[in-house]
């Protein structure tokens, strides 16, 4: 149908043969299609995940033009499970790039695109099952709750009261609340609250104006998410007590950074956990359909403390979020 | 059985003006459950009655509160409608750049606010008058017509926010941010513009004709008809009124976190329903209760800064603890229905 070159043929050909799986599509001369199966832009950290996967499709698209990608977002589990059924049977995908909903109803239809012989890339949030992704992307939860934590322990003397905002309830939150409560472990600092503000401005604004009802003495927030930590700002403001605390927000948002850079006493530091991991996955995925790069195993990027001096390395002006 | 409890509701909805002179045992079950209610919360924490403990639950709740005084005329009036959170998103993101992008011209001042007060109401005359028209003239079940506009106005603020967040100028929301936070003798406006609705409301479902005919038309459309009251025009003048409270609402939103995403006002539909429906209107139509309605809004805002403010069970439980005092409301006034 398409157009290509020798070279490409080639270095197709130089890949199939190193990952000893045969791609007899591509043989064929056809384009290799990447389906790309990710959650709707309903949050802000969503939104900027979207905005990065539709730019680094386009460019992909413009680089390598024996490459083509078909985009489905999903607002639930069930429409996602269908969204990978249906590039499966209609526009017989050679590989799957999925940053599944929950990790438990994915799993098996996943397994099932692996089964039929495809490349599958999981980011983020992990299959229930282990060893049915050929690659990994994610984030580091770990991290994030222990680089926060660590900022807190160095920052606050003990005796210091601190309120927590978690996310949804999932098993990221957890992996990341428990990180953060082992690096403050011993440091004599207490939690005096911890609920869920759904990594919602809303719903952080609420629990944070409950909090300031309930304490008459908090001496920093741990907001776990930028979203959250505009919430927590506004019921701080109101309530007149910005001098009292600051606030550890997460992710990256564009505003959050910018007041790091711009030495906001409230905002003294921010948590990376970017919504870019998705070029990540889909660069390293399309790698495998281009070239001979070997691109199996675990791909995991760092969360790094992002203070006034490196922040603008993590400052992407163009992004929604 | 189906068809005997149908039969009541009617017989009870064609006699409004006997329901309205009988405040009657079943309409004192959601209070007696809001004060329940009250008194558990003070029980538990002190600061639960402090003014600005009360300030901030009455001021946060007069959102879902506005909307669900409309939404006890569509529902009385034997409609529903489940696009009401996803509206007040899309009208929140579309304010928002209408007076960013007439930022240049106006500057930052009261005619600047007031025009996007005004785009924030004539999108939701619109928004309704759509929803109403589907609704009267396609003749469409309410439920699938909200349904299809929820979807529409969410994924458009989706799209507009380039699945992000729209954010207002900084300027203009620190000279707009008193809509919210500031008032008049220590009351927030929210407050304040919420009971002028609530008292609006009861007089419009008591007093009018326009009440009087909702009533009819939810209690039994045809017989409606044949008594002269054009049923569709009073159908459709439900809907482009809610729409002008989703509106209102949002005049009052906007200031509070200057910004509307794809997560805003979600479940705020489900939320004003339930209010509706605790406050003792019937959600089959018929009988209309606007002051219940209101009852169900201070009920609903308060659990979870109760829970909050108590540590009484694991976060993950309340919503549990919520679902089971929404059910407990219904049922004190059943109970206490029966036995009337």
């Amino acid at each position: 149908m398409e157009r290509r070159t020798f070279l490409t043929t080639a270095a197709i050909g130089a890949a199939t043969a190193a990952a000893g799986v045969s791609i007899p599509a591509l043989a064929q001369g056809k384009k290799a299609v990447i389906g790309v199966s990710i959650p709707s832009a309903t949050h802000g950290f969503m939104g900027g995940l979207n905005w990065h996967a539709q730019e680094t499709i386009k460019r992909l698209k413009a680089t390598y033009p024996n490459l083509d990608f078909v985009l489905a977002t999903a607002g639930a589990v069930g429409k996602q499970v269908n969204d990978i059924e249906d590039m499966v049977a209609t526009r017989n995908i050679d590989a799957l790039v999925v940053l599944p909903f929950e990790s438990e109803p994915l799993t098996s239809p996943v397994k099932a695109v692996k089964d039929a012989g495809k490349w599958v890339t999981v980011v983020d949030r992990g299959l229930s099952q282990p060893g049915i992704e050929d690659l990994y992307v994610a984030g580091d939860n770990t991290a994030f709750g222990r680089v926060s934590g660590e900022y807190f322990k160095a920052n606050l003397k003990p005796g210091a009261k601190i309120v927590v905002l978690r996310g949804i309830p999932t098993t990221l939150d957890n992996e990341r609340v428990d990180a953060f409560q082992a690096a403050i472990a011993g440091s004599g600092i207490e939690i005096l609250d911890m609920q869920h503000g759904n990594w919602n401005r809303d719903k952080a604004f609420q629990v944070m104006q409950d909090y300031l009802s309930k304490h008459k003495q908090i001496d920093a927030v741990w907001a776990a998410d930028d979203d959250m930590a505009i919430g927590v700002m506004e019921a701080i403001a109101q309530a007149g007590r910005q001098k009292e605390m600051w606030i550890v927000g997460g992710a990256g948002m564009k505003e959050i950074i910018k007041r790091v850079m711009d030495k906001d006493p409230q905002i003294p530091v921010d948590v990376s956990y970017t919504p870019a991991q998705i070029s990540t996955a889909l660069e390293v995925t399309a790698l495998r359909f281009v070239s001979d790069t070997p691109v199996y195993g675990r791909f995991i990027i760092g969360s790094t403390l992002i203070t006034p001096e490196n922040a603008a390395q993590f400052y992407f002006p163009d992004s929604p979020f | 059985m189906s068809d005997t409890t149908r039969a009541g509701a009617g017989r009870e909805a064609t006699a409004p003006s006997l329901a309205a002179r009988l405040p009657g045992l079943s309409a004192l079950g959601p209070l007696l459950a809001l004060i329940l209610l009250v008194a558990l919360g003070a029980y538990l924490n002190e600061n639960f009655l402090s003014a600005g403990n009360i300030t901030n639950v009455l001021a946060r709740s007069a959102f879902i509160g506005m909307i669900a005084v409309g939404m006890t005329f569509v529902i009385t009036s034997g409609g529903l409608d489940l696009s009401v959170g996803s509206m007040a998103a899309f009208i929140a993101g579309v304010m928002i750049l209408g007076m960013n992008a007439l930022l240049p011209t106006m500057g930052v001042g009261v005619p600047l606010i007031l025009a996007g007060m005004g785009l924030a109401l004539g999108l939701g005359l619109l928004a309704g008058l759509g929803n109403g028209l589907l609704v009267t003239k396609a003749r469409i079940e309410p439920f699938i017509v909200t349904l299809g506009t929820m979807g529409i106005f969410r994924s458009l603020v989706t799209w507009l926010a380039d699945g992000g967040t729209i954010s207002l100028d900084f300027g203009v929301r620190q000279f707009y941010r008193p809509v919210y936070y500031s008032g008049l003798f220590g009351i927030a406006w929210p407050i304040l513009v919420f009971a002028i609705v609530a008292v609006a409301g009861q007089i419009a479902m008591r007093h009018t004709r326009f009440g009087r005919y909702c009533e009819a038309i939810g209690s039994n459309d045809k017989v409606a008809l044949y008594s002269a009251v054009n049923v569709e025009r009073i159908r459709l003048m439900t809907y482009v009124l809610l729409g002008l409270l989703v509106g209102l609402a949002t005049i009052m939103y906007v200031p509070r976190l200057g910004s509307a995403s794809g997560s805003t006002g979600m479940l705020w539909e489900l939320e004003a329903i339930a209010a509706v429906i605790i406050g003792g209107t019937a959600l089959k139509g018929g009988y209309g209760r606007v002051w219940g309605t209101v009852i169900g809004v201070l009920i609903l805002s308060p659990i979870d800064n109760i829970l909050i403010l108590a540590d009484l069970v694991s976060p993950y439980l309340n919503g549990t603890i919520q679902g089971v005092i929404i059910v407990l409301a219904v049922v004190l006034q059943r109970g206490k229905s029966s036995s009337a």
